[in-house]
């Protein structure tokens, strides 16, 4: 297997793009990628474009070529990934696998979503594409109904409480306020949360992410190309996946996400890290109670610690694990097909010592978790500086 | 476009939204609703057979939902709840015949046929399965 690196990285601006469509803010994201590396553009030789929805939010499918297109890279061979709101990651992890196994010097991952051409109703009808349509919203789930589900039976087993939970959008957003991409880049009080209009009992408007445009590149390259290219490129240690139930109520415990345990203990075993050794994630906070999910589930503290470990500060910026300095989806904001490679992007400028008033100190080892639907795809990375 | 359902996808799961028909490893005993076409446990040497569920169950989880999805706008707000069958699977259903102060955890509740939504566009009315509070207060 080749050694993998990241050696571009290129982000839109998180937010209502108005003036912007699908192509451009792609465009935009895979420029800032191409020029990030100082490469030509004509050295890569395949794309994994990562999009949930984009036949339902804006009438077009295809979006791998137009992915080339868009970036003037064509005739390469590009691919549309999708797997939910994992589109991202998973689209990272084809790009990876193709590299580390030899196939391909060079490749780009992007994911991209555009949301605000239509209005909200539609834009959740489309999420609620991740869910089961059968079974679950045939009767009546949204997609936050379902978090919702998990926190209530969270909150019975464990006594978290809805402050706690709170208090993942306090610490996100006061990381988002530091992050010029940002969506929402402001701070909010546990008041604030505790007051926003309910939307499915415990969760309130502000326990949330938003809906988002935006997009998220990065390029890939093997060890003899990225050491040519790069002056600190930011090497893949660990890729895992996994899959679960489609349906939320299959599953044997709704608060454990299986496959964030099962990818998580893959990539981490892959790179040969502990989760103590972790000095920084990006984890996917779709609602406020996912992040509790997550860092139980990835073993940063045991199941049904996460809630009062939250409370302590355990994972604000610069504490113990510096968790969503992003902002994550809650405050940066959750275009879906690009939430998974834009937790790249921002675990390359940690790495890289370029993530400004937001930068991480002393970041070894980095690991980015990125979910589909409510937990029926995982993936999970482990990055690092300097290489195993 | 709201995402509108042929009668073939409505009328393809009637016996399950209708009367709760799933089916039974009788070399294993688990049950399986919705209903498997194999027991993943035994694989080859299981034995399936239809087996409708009793409709009993209690309350697993619960959420009053605020913002319905299209469909769902005249109920609101209502109560969304997994609930686990006697038998052993869990559902997805709409708890009814109650108010959000009287639902919790563990309560116990039994199966109505009910209208579910409906298709704005095409007038179709779909039905299936709530479930209610074993014992009214
Ligand atoms: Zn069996």
């Amino acid at each position: 297997m080749e050694k993998v690196a990241i050696i571009g990285i290129g982000q839109t601006k998180f937010g209502e793009h108005w003036k912007y469509s699908l192509r451009d803010l792609m465009a935009e994201a895979g420029k800032k990628a191409v020029d990030d590396c100082g490469i030509a553009g004509k050295e890569i030789q395949a794309i994994y474009g990562g999009t949930m929805s984009a036949g339902r939010m804006i009438g077009q499918e295809h979006i791998g070529a137009l992915i080339a297109d868009a970036m003037g890279l064509t005739p390469i061979p590009s691919t549309r990934v999708e797997n939910a709101c994992a589109s991202g990651g998973t689209a990272l992890r084809e790009a990876y696998l193709a590299v580390s196994g030899g196939h391909y010097d060079m490749v780009v991952a992007g994911g991209v979503e555009k949301m605000t051409d239509v209005y909200t109703d539609q834009a959740s009808l489309a999420l609620g594409g991740a869910a089961d349509q059968e079974w679950e919203v045939f009767f009546g789930a949204t997609f936050p109904s379902l978090y919702a589900l998990i926190a209530k039976r969270h909150m019975y087993e464990y006594g978290t409480t809805e402050e706690q939970l709170a208090r993942v959008a306090v610490k996100n957003h006061h990381n988002g306020a530091l992050n010029p991409l940002a969506q929402f880049p402001f701070e909010v009080s546990i008041e604030q949360v505790m007051e926003s209009p309910k939307v499915a009992e415990p969760l309130k408007l502000l326990d949330c992410s938003p809906i988002t445009d935006g997009a998220a590149a990065v390029i890939l390259a093997n060890e003899e190309t990225a050491k040519k290219i790069a002056d600190t490129p930011v090497w893949i240690n660990g890729s895992g996946q996994a899959s679960d139930t489609l349906a939320l109520h299959d599953r044997t415990n709704i608060c454990t996400l299986n496959a964030s345990v099962v990818a998580g203990k893959k990539a981490m075993k892959q790179a040969g890290v502990t989760p103590k050794q972790i000095d920084l994630a990006e984890v996917h906070d779709c609602f406020t109670i996912a992040e509790i999910c997550a860092i139980e589930d990835l073993g940063f503290v045991k199941k049904g610690e996460g809630g009062k470990s939250m409370e302590d500060g355990m994972f604000d910026l610069n504490s113990s694990i510096s968790i969503n300095p992003s902002g994550g989806l809650k405050a940066c904001g959750h275009p879906v097909g690009a939430t998974g490679v834009k937790q790249a992007v921002e675990i390359a400028e940690h790495l890289r010592g370029e993530a400004g008033k937001r930068q991480v100190e002393n970041v070894e080892i980095a690991l980015t978790h990125n979910v589909g639907g409510s937990g029926a795809s995982c993936v999970v990375h482990v990055f690092s500086r300097g290489g195993n | 476009m709201p995402h509108r359902k042929s009668l073939g996808l409505v009328w393809r799961r009637i016996p399950q939204r209708y009367r709760l028909m799933g089916t039974k490893c009788f070399t294993c005993g688990s049950h399986f609703f919705p209903p498997r076409p194999w027991c993943p446990k035994c694989r080859r040497k299981g034995k399936i057979e239809k087996h409708k569920m009793k409709g009993r169950g209690k309350i697993h989880s619960y959420t009053i939902v605020n913002v319905p999805q299209q469909g769902f706008d005249l109920e609101v707000p209502y109560i969304l709840a997994i609930i686990e069958l006697l038998e052993g699977p869990k559902l997805t259903a709409e708890i009814t015949n109650t108010e959000p102060e009287h639902v919790s955890i563990g309560m116990p509740v039994k199966m109505v046929f009910r209208k579910i939504s409906e298709d704005g566009d095409s007038g179709i009315i779909h039905y299936g399965y709530k479930f209610e509070p074993e014992l009214k207060e």
